[in-house]
Parts: C-alpha cells; sequence; structure tokens
C-alpha cells in the first residue's frame, strides 16, 4: 500500500539498525560485501536477518530445508531491473516480492517461499540497500510468505544500476485448482482489478528526462489473497487468471488470445484508469492498455460466475475498483477487438517493443 | 472543458455520422494531412463510422515517415561518436535508417536518450560541457518553434556543445505536390490543426482556389474530426472549394505570429526530400545563416552521407493515395511493420502498418458484426 511505503521508508533510521557499528564502517557497499568474508556476513547478519526474519532464513544453511506441503507444486522467478529504485508508491524492493507473489497467486497457488538474490554496485549506498531490504521484508509479511535463502554479489562501478534483484517463489496449488489460459474459451468473461496503467506512469513521472509533477503512484501490491478470493467465488467457473505487468493488460490479452486461439473483444468505456493516468497518457501518447501495473489482477470467468468474482473482487481493498471489461469470442481468433466510446470497433495490434512517446 | 471526454462523446459522435450520411450522396476522397489525426482515425475507429465510398488517405503528415533515410542515416553516425549525447523524440529510435536504428546504435554504447523536449536537450548541454549534446530535429510546423527556440536559447547563452539535425518539412507545399501529381485522387483536405495554431491559416485560401479543393482545418479528437469530415462533405456536394475553420477553439486565421517571428529569424525555407516521396521544392527549413553554426550536420561533417531507398517500395504512390497499401508488391512479403522498407509502413500511425496491422487477418465487415 503506498501510504504504508511511505512511513516505512521515511521511518527507517540507520543508526537504530540492530547492529549498526560493523555495517557503518563502510557507507556504501565494498567487493568485500560479496566476498564471502566477514563483510557478507556482517550484510546478512545486521541487514538481512533482521528484515526478513524467520527460522528457516535464521538457520544459515546453503539451502533453506522446508516441509514439502499437500498438493502440487507452482515455481517461479523473477528478475527486476527497475529505474529508479525508489519511485512513487514502492520501491524495487516491493516489486521483488510482489512480483513472484502475484505470479504465484494468479497460476491458482499459495505462494509460501521466496528466495532473494542480489547483484550490488559497488558503491551503492548501504542506507539505500536497507530500504529495500525492509521493504521486502515488509512486502513478505504482508503477502504471508517467508524469504528462506538468499545471496549476494557485488560487481564493479559502473557495472550494475546500483541493485538488480532476482527473486524466485515456491507456492502451493490445491488439487480442486485448475485454470490456465489454454482453457480460456468463448463466452467468458474478462474481469479486471482495478484502475490500468498505475504503476507505468508513477515510474515514467520520475524517470530521468521525462520527470512531471503528478500524484500517480505506482499500484505495486500483492495479489494472493484478491486471487484466492476469484477462486473461492467462481471455483471451476474460474478459466484462467493473469497478473498483466509489463506490456499492460494489451499484452496480456494478447498472450490469452493466443494460447487459447479465441477472439477478445474489449469495452473501451469500461476500462478503468485514474483521471491522472489518462491525461499523462494522453501527453505522452501512450495508450494505457500497454503501460505496466504491478498489482492488478484480470480473470476470465464463464458468464454463469462472472457476477460473484465481481462481487468478490469488489468485496477486497485492491479489488475495489474491479471490472467487467470485455469478453471472449469465438470469432477472429487471436485478435483484440475494442469497441470504442464513440461506438466504432478497432483491431488493437500488438505492441512490437516498448511503448514510445509520441511526437505528435 | 473536458477534452478527454466531451470531445469523445459516443452520442454526439452518431449525431455527427448521421448527419454526414444524409448529407453524402457520391463516393469521395479526402486526405488527412496529418499523422495525429491518422492516429485519432484508426485509434478511434472513425472510418467505420463514414458511408461506403467515403475514403480517407491518409497524408504524407507523419514526421516519423517523411523523415528521408538520409538524414536518419546521418543521426546515426552523428549519434554513434564517442562523446556525443544524442537527444530525440522517442519514436523516431525505432526508425530504420539503411542498415540500423537508433535502439541498435544505443545497444552499440552510443550515448541516446529520449526527452520530451528540446529545451531539455539545452539543459543537457548545460548540465553536460565535456559533451557535445545533439537533437534531432524534425516534423512539421507544430514542432518547430519549441526547436527554434531551444537553437535561440542556445545561442543567447553561447553554448558550444549543442546543435540541432534539422529535418523540417512544411504542411502547404506538401498539400500543392499532392494536388499537382499524376493520377491525384485527393478531392479534399483535412488541414492540420495544430500545424495552423502555430502558422495560422492564411496560406491556405490560395491552394483552396488555385487547385479547387475544400480545406477544412481541423483538430484532433474524434468529434473534431467528424465535424471536419461533415464540412468537407457539405462543401464537396455543393461543389464548393473555401477554406473553413472547424477548429476554432484553438487555431486563429494569423496564427502565433511571435512564433512565426522566432521561426522566420531562425530557419530558413529550404528544398526537402520526403522519405518514400523525394524532393519537393521550397517543402522544408533549415537553419538560418545567422544560426548555421548550431547545424549539427555541419559540426559533425556528414554531408557526405547518402543513402538510396529501397527500389521494391512504392510507398509515395501510397502517401499520394494512388496505390492502396496491398496492392505494393512487397506489402507483407519484404516489408512488415519489423522491417520496414518505406516511411508508411515505419510508423504505426503509416498507412501500410495500418494495413499490416489492422487488415491482416479480418475484414472491417466481419469485425462489426463481431
Amino acid at each position: 500500500m503506498p501510504e504504508e511505503t511511505m512511513s516505512e521508508d521515511t521511518k527507517i533510521d540507520f543508526s537504530n539498525w540492530t547492529c549498526p557499528l560493523p555495517l557503518q564502517d563502510y557507507p556504501t557497499i565494498v567487493m568485500g560485501h560479496g566476498g564471502g568474508g566477514k563483510l557478507s556476513s556482517e550484510l546478512v547478519e545486521h541487514l538481512f536477518l533482521p528484515a526478513f526474519r524467520n527460522e528457516t532464513l535464521a538457520g544459515l544453511g546453503d539451502a533453506a530445508v522446508i516441509q514439502p506441503p499437500a498438493g502440487r507444486l507452482a515455481l517461479s522467478t523473477d528478475t527486476f531491473v527497475v529505474q529508479p529504485l525508489f519511485f512513487p508508491g514502492g520501491t524495487i524492493g516491493d516489486l521483488a516480492v510482489n512480483g513472484t507473489v502475484n505470479d504465484l497467486a494468479v497460476s491458482g497457488a499459495r505462494p509460501l517461499y521466496l528466495t532473494a538474490g542480489f547483484v550490488l554496485e559497488e558503491g551503492f549506498p548501504i542506507t539505500d540497500l536497507a530500504r529495500i531490504v525492509q521493504r521486502m521484508g515488509a512486502s513478505a509479511r504482508a503477502a504471508g510468505v517467508q524469504i528462506v535463502t538468499g545471496d549476494t554479489k557485488v560487481v564493479e562501478r559502473g557495472h550494475g544500476d546500483g541493485c538488480y534483484i532476482n527473486t524466485a517463489g515456491v507456492g502451493v496449488i490445491p488439487d480442486h485448482v485448475n485454470i490456465g489460459p489454454s482453457l480460456v474459451r468463448p463466452e467468458d468473461v474478462i474481469l479486471v482489478s482495478g484502475t490500468i496503467a498505475d504503476h507505468g506512469m508513477a515510474i515514467m513521472s520520475v524517470r530521468e528526462g521525462l520527470e512531471f509533477d503528478s500524484a500517480i503512484l505506482s499500484d505495486c501490491a500483492p495479489l494472493n489473497e484478491l486471487a484466492a478470493l476469484v477462486l473461492e467465488a467462481g471455483s471451476q467457473h474460474v478459466h484462467a487468471m493473469r497478473d498483466p505487468t509489463r506490456g499492460g493488460l494489451g499484452a496480456t490479452l494478447h498472450e490469452i488470445a493466443g494460447a487459447a486461439k479465441v477472439g477478445i473483444v474489449v469495452e473501451e468505456t469500461q476500462l478503468p484508469v485514474r483521471p491522472a493516468v489518462h491525461a499523462a497518457c494522453e501527453l505522452l501518447g501512450l495508450d494505457p492498455m500497454f503501460v505496466a501495473n504491478e498489482g492488478k489482477l484480470a480473470a476470465f470467468v464463464a458468464p454463469e460466475a462472472a457476477d460473484a468474482v465481481l462481487a468478490a473482487m469488489r468485496s477486497h481493498k485492491l479489488g475495489a475498483e474491479a471490472q467487467i471489461i470485455g469478453r471472449v469470442v469465438a470469432e477472429h481468433p487471436r485478435m483484440l477487438v475494442a469497441h470504442t466510446r464513440i461506438g466504432s470497433n478497432r483491431v488493437i495490434p500488438e505492441q512490437i517493443g516498448e511503448q514510445l512517446p509520441r511526437i505528435c | 472543458m473536458k477534452y478527454l471526454s466531451e470531445f469523445r462523446d459516443g452520442e454526439l459522435a452518431s449525431r455527427l455520422a448521421r448527419e454526414i450520411h444524409q448529407a453524402t450522396t457520391r463516393p469521395w476522397r479526402i486526405m488527412e494531412v496529418c499523422g495525429g489525426q491518422t492516429h485519432s482515425i484508426i485509434r478511434n475507429g472513425i472510418d467505420q463510422l463514414l458511408p461506403e465510398g467515403v475514403e480517407m488517405i491518409h497524408g504524407p503528415g507523419c514526421p516519423v515517415c517523411v523523415t528521408p533515410l538520409e538524414v536518419i542515416d546521418r543521426a546515426l553516425a552523428i549519434a554513434a561518436q564517442p562523446g556525443v549525447i544524442f537527444c530525440s523524440f522517442g519514436d523516431m529510435l525505432r526508425v530504420p535508417g539503411s542498415v540500423k536504428d537508433l535502439f541498435q546504435v544505443k545497444s552499440e554504447g552510443g550515448d541516446v536518450r529520449i526527452v520530451y523536449s528540446p529545451l531539455d536537450a539545452v539543459k543537457l548541454a548545460i548540465k553536460n560541457p565535456d559533451k557535445q549534446v545533439v537533437f534531432f530535429g524534425v516534423g512539421f510546423e507544430t514542432t518547430a518553434p519549441a526547436n527554434a527556440m531551444s537553437v535561440h536559447l542556445a545561442k543567447m547563452q553561447g553554448l558550444k556543445n549543442f546543435s540541432m539535425l534539422v529535418s523540417h518539412v512544411l504542411v502547404p507545399p506538401a498539400i500543392e505536390a499532392i494536388m499537382q501529381s499524376e493520377n491525384n485522387r485527393v478531392q479534399a483536405f483535412l488541414a492540420a490543426g495544430h500545424v495552423c495554431s502555430v502558422m495560422g491559416y492564411w496560406q491556405y485560401p490560395a491552394v483552396a482556389e488555385k487547385y479547387r479543393v475544400p480545406i477544412v482545418v481541423t483538430g484532433f479528437e474524434p468529434l473534431d474530426i467528424m465535424e471536419g469530415l461533415r464540412r468537407t462533405i457539405l462543401q464537396l456536394e455543393k461543389g464548393e472549394s473555401r477554406v473553413e475553420n472547424a477548429y476554432e477553439r484553438v487555431v486563429t486565421f494569423e496564427g502565433n505570429r511571435e512564433a512565426q517571428r522566432l521561426l522566420g529569424e531562425v530557419f530558413e525555407v529550404c528544398d526537402r526530400a520526403w522519405r518514400g516521396i523525394g524532393v519537393i521544392p521550397a517543402s522544408g527549413w533549415r537553419l538560418s545563416a545567422a544560426y548555421r553554426d548550431f547545424d549539427a550536420e555541419l559540426r559533425f561533417a556528414v554531408t557526405g552521407i547518402h543513402a538510396v531507398e529501397s527500389p521494391l517500395c512504392h510507398s509515395g504512390e501510397v502517401l499520394r493515395g494512388a496505390l492502396k497499401p496491398n496492392e505494393c508488391p512487397a506489402f507483407g512479403k519484404q516489408c512488415t511493420p519489423r522491417r520496414p522498407l518505406g516511411a508508411t509502413m515505419v510508423s504505426s500511425e503509416g498507412a501500410c502498418a495500418a494495413y499490416y496491422n489492422y487488415g491482416r487477418f479480418i475484414s472491417v465487415e466481419e469485425l462489426t458484426h463481431a
């Protein structure tokens, strides 16, 4: 949650860290922090352990040892290279945890354990690392997952962007859950859990050279509770869930249309977009459909369960602005069509690369 | 006024569509000159609301599309030089030169940056005195005032490390070139509202009279475009050829005099090659003698770089409306949005790219019944 992020960020007081003295010998990351010696273990002991606090990690074995739960395992990994590392509404740390939690959650899994790998650039301020790691710990607790093992490497100055993070996660899929992109079928209703394009525009508003004043915050959030509510309300009528991130909702819909060999019709007037985000997209010539999200869930649900799933989404704080935004059709397979606000139809083509700000 | 909702009102759009249908008795071919209008037409599916037989021809008004291959190659050569920060509007980065694009130069170590305003490039020059900062100044009369202002500021501040690669193009000569071309099919023009907000539309009555062609100054929102089309079709049906302003909330007859004064000081008219079309006399701007020191082509000695466009490409005929994109032998074969041969396949608004993306799998008729 943005407010929480901000207050926790400002609360970080390095002098009150568990045992600041050894770390304060070096206010920045030096090559030795990745060398496996004393500096490395100090980083673990004084920074990672207190932030992630859990028993499995505290064992400090070469591998985390966990009891396998019943059900099918879901495994996912993602690497985070966002710039800037701190942005309105979140940090790379929030993204690294929520990103992997969400990939597991929309696969129908209950996320359980994460790993965290850091690539740090020589000279990176330890206070910044502390802020990031603290956000990771807080996000993990909020999502009900544990960060149980990790790794840190340091690269020479100029060879990295401060901090890269990889997380991998394990979750368990209950036996009765069976969802996936290829199970989407004609007549399915498409729901989105809230406003689109918030994260991408929040990042853009602070990116060097493109800064503009705005109150847009990233929507970065863990979706596991919301996903569980959707599955509970829709049971076997839920055919697929996705968390549209890079490439936006548009890329997700294209992927589903391709995987299930179906067409998709989107009602443009039903797409939830915040006015400030809409205005910023217009100014920059971007289509909110193709701008990134980090805390939105798209569900593909049989029509008889659509109302129940919508109500379930709206009952959760992360789904309060949920909308039915379109439907799956048998016509025009692999193709997205939008019903525009002026009553026409248009094809929404797939983006070739990143969306670029337009000249005119 | 709420520009994001009021000018996109569905009911008003259907009312305008009805009026257009009632007014239309014959087929008409109308060109929107500006790429921004093409974008709006495609994005909002406006062409589907028009009577059968009213054909929109997408004109040469996309600066991304018409910037000549040669200039792109020169941009790539400058951007690849060490010590250069090359600044550009975002969508120029993907425009292919003879062998690569700016993205590739960036990946090979060139310092290529996207900026929103040429004034940001001037700031970069001040911040980086040990680097040469170059801005890629392309576009029509709309983007020209900010470009002129940035060169003007750089000169006033005595900046030695700022320069501009200029490839500005002008709308009125392009309209004349289209009307003079063999096999011209265009019967009326929607003039580009934002160009006119700078330049006014005092240049157009002579053109309308000379070629007996209606010209309606038109905005960019769906209702703006439909109103522009309604007025154009009314003129065509009555056999009139006047200049009308359907974008009065932004455009005046005189335009922005202060901007025009600055443009006259910083730039001078020159012959300009248009990608896919060739050289149109007196159709562009280059830096005037007083500002020549800021000309990146001279500073980096790239005037010797020349390029030849693919002989397979018929984009010139497409831009004039003489050929439909899918009638080109290279369409969808040697030429696709990923590997475009010519102007009209380059930008997503280009006529060929639009045909490729939107018409590849299915006809509009099938779509409307989906």
